[in-house]
């Protein structure tokens, strides 16, 4: 079976002021698998932003290449490339920076819909968009009701859902999913994390999970690749790389996570 | 017995919007010791940040209000304090720390010149004491090459460097208390590993009473001695954190120990 995305030597340069090259991404080879979560984990400047820029193709790459179900996206016309588009969705971090604060939910959510199929296009095919988005909308939780809201009017938890709702809108196969609990309070994140998984199961969605926090990766993926300055230097099966870990960077990024059970070893902490 | 350094009795913070008064905080009571840390846990809009800009009368006045509680520092109440006198108080006896060092420092200035500013300022040390002290503050803090980066201008550093400089400013005036407002969490992880070391290794050095509000419970198992859970601009439980982590007596704190996600599967 060929794998849903594969990247082959991916590179990509940056030129700063004075003609100075930053390689951002460095000769990434990966695969990701039908219908499993993989989780780009890394610090910032890493490069895992910028590679997920290159597998959507909204960055060109230096070298190397991506494929998406089989086919280079190099090569193909802008028409095809748009065809391909809808079948990759992107949730970013920031629920508040990612939506046009004066567009009504439902045209938030209805955006890919209408760029990618003729059908949802002009006056006539409103009360089918509505239908739609409706739907969309509960599917993440929300009442169908709420699209004639404004996104001012929902807290970062609901604005994520409906960046989940607008991401699954054209049906796509694989989302990248950008740090999309990062900027949440810890229970609106566990709520989002659940939501992710059962939409997961329902639609068989193939998710990249960009993140920093190792303890939401453990609970998330089913394999990890660890990035750093712009190079993948560790990837496997999620409990073999967390439990362990091969790379002395892998070692050091568990080594700092904060442990909600660290007070049992340190003196003072316990008892009164 | 200890006594606190701050205590914080029954402080209500209001907000006077046009669509009616918002009740941020609605009686909280803590007690902040010397050599410890404190944390202060809760997720957004449960008041913890509300009531520690309320310390130094931080909060934006109009709309907020104090309609009542006292808060304590050696005896005194900072919230009838007058403003002459408060400024004394901050820097000198309570400073804070933000989480986004980039907003809390002068973009336009040396980071040198803003440590040694507080010198000048609470201590009124000369120029040239005081830039020869801000190296020496920057040098504290684990700073590499203290010398040069006390003449760079903050978009010249990393965001850990830049948290280094803001502990530095607050800590030159040796402040009793410090209270660090989610101090590391715009950082990568090994990054907010070495700040939070760095607190407790000047808490530990100058005795001072951190009051460190977050809402990573990883954080506070990691670097606090007692813990403060607020919920809905109250406080819904406390005590030490291996008693409130170990046997937390309310739902709340259930919860969010529930929805902590961790590292290692829970047995």
């Amino acid at each position: 079976m060929t794998p849903l995305l594969e990247l082959d030597g991916l590179t990509k340069e940056f030129r700063g002021p004075g003609g100075a090259r930053t390689t951002a991404v460095d000769e990434v080879t990966l695969t990701v698998e039908d219908g499993e979560t993989l989780a780009l984990v890394g610090e910032s400047g890493s490069g895992k932003t910028t590679l997920t820029r290159l597998l959507l193709k909204l960055l060109e790459p230096t070298a190397g290449t991506v494929r998406f179900e089989g086919r280079d996206l190099a090569g193909l016309s802008a028409a095809e490339l748009r065809g391909i588009r809808a079948g990759m969705q992107v949730v970013l971090q920031d629920p508040y920076s990612s939506m046009n604060p004066r567009m009504r939910i439902t045209d938030i959510v209805a955006e890919p819909l209408v760029t990618h199929d003729a059908g949802y296009r002009g006056r006539a095919a409103r009360p089918r968009l509505r239908e739609r988005v409706g739907e969309l909308l509960t599917s993440v939780g929300l009442a169908a009701g709420v699209q004639d809201r404004y996104p001012h009017e929902f807290s970062g938890g609901q604005r994520q859902r409906i960046s989940i709702a607008r991401a699954l809108a054209p049906a796509p196969r694989v989302v990248v999913l950008d740090e999309p609990t990062s900027a949440l309070d810890v229970s609106v994140q566990a709520q989002v994390l659940d939501l992710l998984a059962e939409l997961q199961q329902r639609h068989g969605l193939t998710y990249v999970f960009v993140s920093h926090n190792l303890a939401v990766v453990r609970q998330v993926a089913d394999r990890v690749a660890v990035m750093r300055r712009g190079a993948i230097v560790e990837c496997g099966a999620t409990a073999d790389v967390l439990g362990a870990p091969e790379h002395p960077y892998t070692r050091e990024l568990l080594a700092a996570v904060p442990r909600p059970d660290a007070y049992r070893a340190r003196a003072g902490a316990t008892g009164a | 017995m200890k006594t606190p350094v701050l205590e914080i009795r029954d402080l209500h913070v209001d907000f006077e919007l046009s669509a009616g008064p918002v009740h941020a905080v609605r009686g909280i009571s803590l007690l902040a010791y010397a050599g410890e840390t404190l944390a202060v846990v809760g997720e957004s809009g449960s008041g913890k940040s509300a009531s520690m800009l309320a310390v130094l009368r931080l909060n934006p006045e109009p709309p907020c209000t104090y309609p009542g509680g006292e808060i304590l520092l050696d005896g005194r109440d900072l919230l009838v304090l007058p403003e002459k006198q408060l400024r004394e108080v901050r820097g000198n006896d309570v400073a804070m720390v933000f989480q986004d060092p980039m907003t809390s420092l002068d973009p336009l200035q040396k980071v040198g010149n803003q440590v040694a500013e507080v010198l000048r300022r609470h201590r009124g040390a000369s120029r040239g004491e005081a830039r020869a002290e801000a190296v020496r503050a920057l040098d504290e803090v684990g700073i590499p090459d203290p010398e040069l980066r006390a003449r760079q201008y903050p978009h010249e550093l990393s965001g850990g460097l830049r948290q280094r400089v803001m502990i530095a400013t607050a800590l030159v005036g040796r402040p009793r208390v410090l209270i660090a407002d989610e101090p590391t969490t715009a950082l990568d992880v090994t990054v907010q590993r070495q700040i939070l070391d760095l607190l407790a290794d000047l808490r530990a050095r100058h005795g001072m009473a951190v009051v460190l509000v977050t809402h990573d419970l990883g954080v506070v198992a990691e670097t606090a001695d007692r813990v403060v859970v607020m919920n809905d601009g109250r406080v819904v439980e406390h005590g030490p954190v291996g008693q409130v982590f170990d046997t937390p007596r309310e739902q709340y704190t259930r919860d969010l120990l529930a929805a902590t996600p961790r590292l290692e599967p829970t047995p």
